[in-house]
């Protein structure tokens, strides 16, 4: 297909990158994980679309610096990455906000405890057994304890409690 | 079950950008409008960085989007948060060498801040690296102090006035030449720092934006360390 150069190897390398992204995303359980995941396939994405404006032995698309006569790289997917790059960040500091929010609020990150814990929330709300939820599980199992700090979450996210929880969700709870 | 399921998937990816790379003419890339706009760019816009001329010069309006997404999710990552009560408690501050270390960071990162911005048409960097850089400097004062107040106040009226002369600088090349956001007062002579006519101009406004921006976002997660539903 290709010769292994270097070029070849930071290709293989940013479609690693989506992979493993999409990949990260797919298998984990935590939410700053998936974030992560998120992060890392879009730097192979980005770094995808730079390579296409690849040029063999041309020097960098700035006047005045390198070899005045080689060709130039393609500045286009350069300026479009620019783009993209911010815009992930934009996409990131949100993700970020909301996250802090989901664990100031529940607790923990973990997509599995926050679905139950969800659940919990909403049968209240609804005034029906928690189990009437069609993915509650079966049987008597209780539903994991509300940390009382931090440092029982699944992730170590935030490093000591600061989640107190609002009083009436513990009154809630079995 | 669902991991195998994932592993087939991301397997499934692979090959298909595989594929695809594997048709793609790497290294004489297809697209011609970058060589053209590599052979008229110099003479146009006068910017020694070609890339800062395509951002600002040929797609100056795709920016002000850019600018316009960013600020939508700076501002929705503040609305998310929401605002902290007076009586919260804060993080304490770092010890004495992060502190002293924040401190003496803080004026280099603005110098290096404004210089990249200042230098984007002719080095590496630009608004949006050097605005970057700028609300880095803050975010290091943040980290080391979480008690030092940032003025929201004061980073929105920033914010709105570097926008404000962005938009402003395109309706005057608007009026002037009939091309919003058009290069103004002449490519001047290459390389020099007082040259490509607007663009320095325009860089400065997204360098500010962009770092009041991130600055704000960063404030308002370090705020949002207080229970406040």
């Amino acid at each position: 297909m290709m010769s292994l150069t270097l070029e070849g190897v930071v290709l293989i390398g940013a479609l690693g990158l989506i992979v493993i992204g999409a990949l990260g995303m797919a298998i984990s359980n935590h939410l700053f994980r998936m974030l992560l995941a998120l992060v890392l396939a879009e730097s192979g994405a980005n770094l995808l679309i730079v390579l296409s404006g690849y040029r063999v032995g041309a020097s960098a698309p700035i006047l005045g610096f390198g070899d005045p006569t080689a060709p130039m790289v393609d500045p286009v997917p350069q300026v479009l990455v620019l783009t993209a790059i911010v815009i992930g960040v934009g996409v990131q500091a949100l993700a970020v906000a909301l996250l802090l929010k989901v664990y100031r609020v529940y607790g923990t990150l973990n997509v599995r405890e926050l679905r139950d814990r969800m659940d919990a929330d909403v049968a209240t709300a609804a005034g029906v057994e928690a189990d009437a939820s069609q993915d509650a599980p079966a049987g008597e199992r209780p539903l994991p304890p509300v940390p009382a700090h931090a440092s029982v979450g699944s992730g170590g996210f935030g490093r000591r409690g600061p989640v107190p929880f609002p009083p009436q969700s513990d009154e809630r709870r079995p | 079950m669902r991991n195998l399921a994932s592993l087939l998937f991301a397997g499934g990816l692979a090959f298909l950008l595989l594929t695809l790379l594997s048709q793609l003419a790497f290294g004489t890339p297809p697209m011609r409008v970058g060589s053209e706009i590599l052979a008229v760019a110099p003479g146009e816009v006068g910017a020694a960085n070609l890339v800062t001329a395509i951002l600002l010069g040929y797609r100056g309006f795709d920016t002000l989007g850019e600018l316009a997404i960013l600020f939508a999710a700076a501002t929705a990552a503040g609305v998310v948060l929401g605002r902290r009560r007076d009586d919260a408690r804060r993080d304490p501050p770092g010890g004495e060498v992060l502190r002293t270390g924040a401190d003496l960071l803080f004026p280099l990162l603005v110098v290096v801040g404004f210089y990249v911005i200042a230098h984007g048409h002719l080095t590496p960097g630009g608004g949006f690296q050097g605005g970057v850089i700028l609300a880095a400097a803050f975010f290091v004062a943040l980290l080391a102090q979480p008690a030092r107040h940032l003025s929201h106040g004061l980073i929105l009226w920033i914010e709105g006035l570097a926008g404000a002369a962005f938009i402003l600088i395109g309706i005057w090349a608007l009026v002037a030449s009939g091309d919003f956001l058009a290069p103004l007062l002449g490519p001047g002579r290459m390389g020099e720092l007082l040259s490509a006519g607007t663009l320095p101009l325009l860089s400065l406004a997204i360098g500010l934006k962009v770092g009041a921006e991130l600055a704000g976002i960063m404030a308002h997660i370090a705020d949002a360390e207080a229970p406040d539903t």
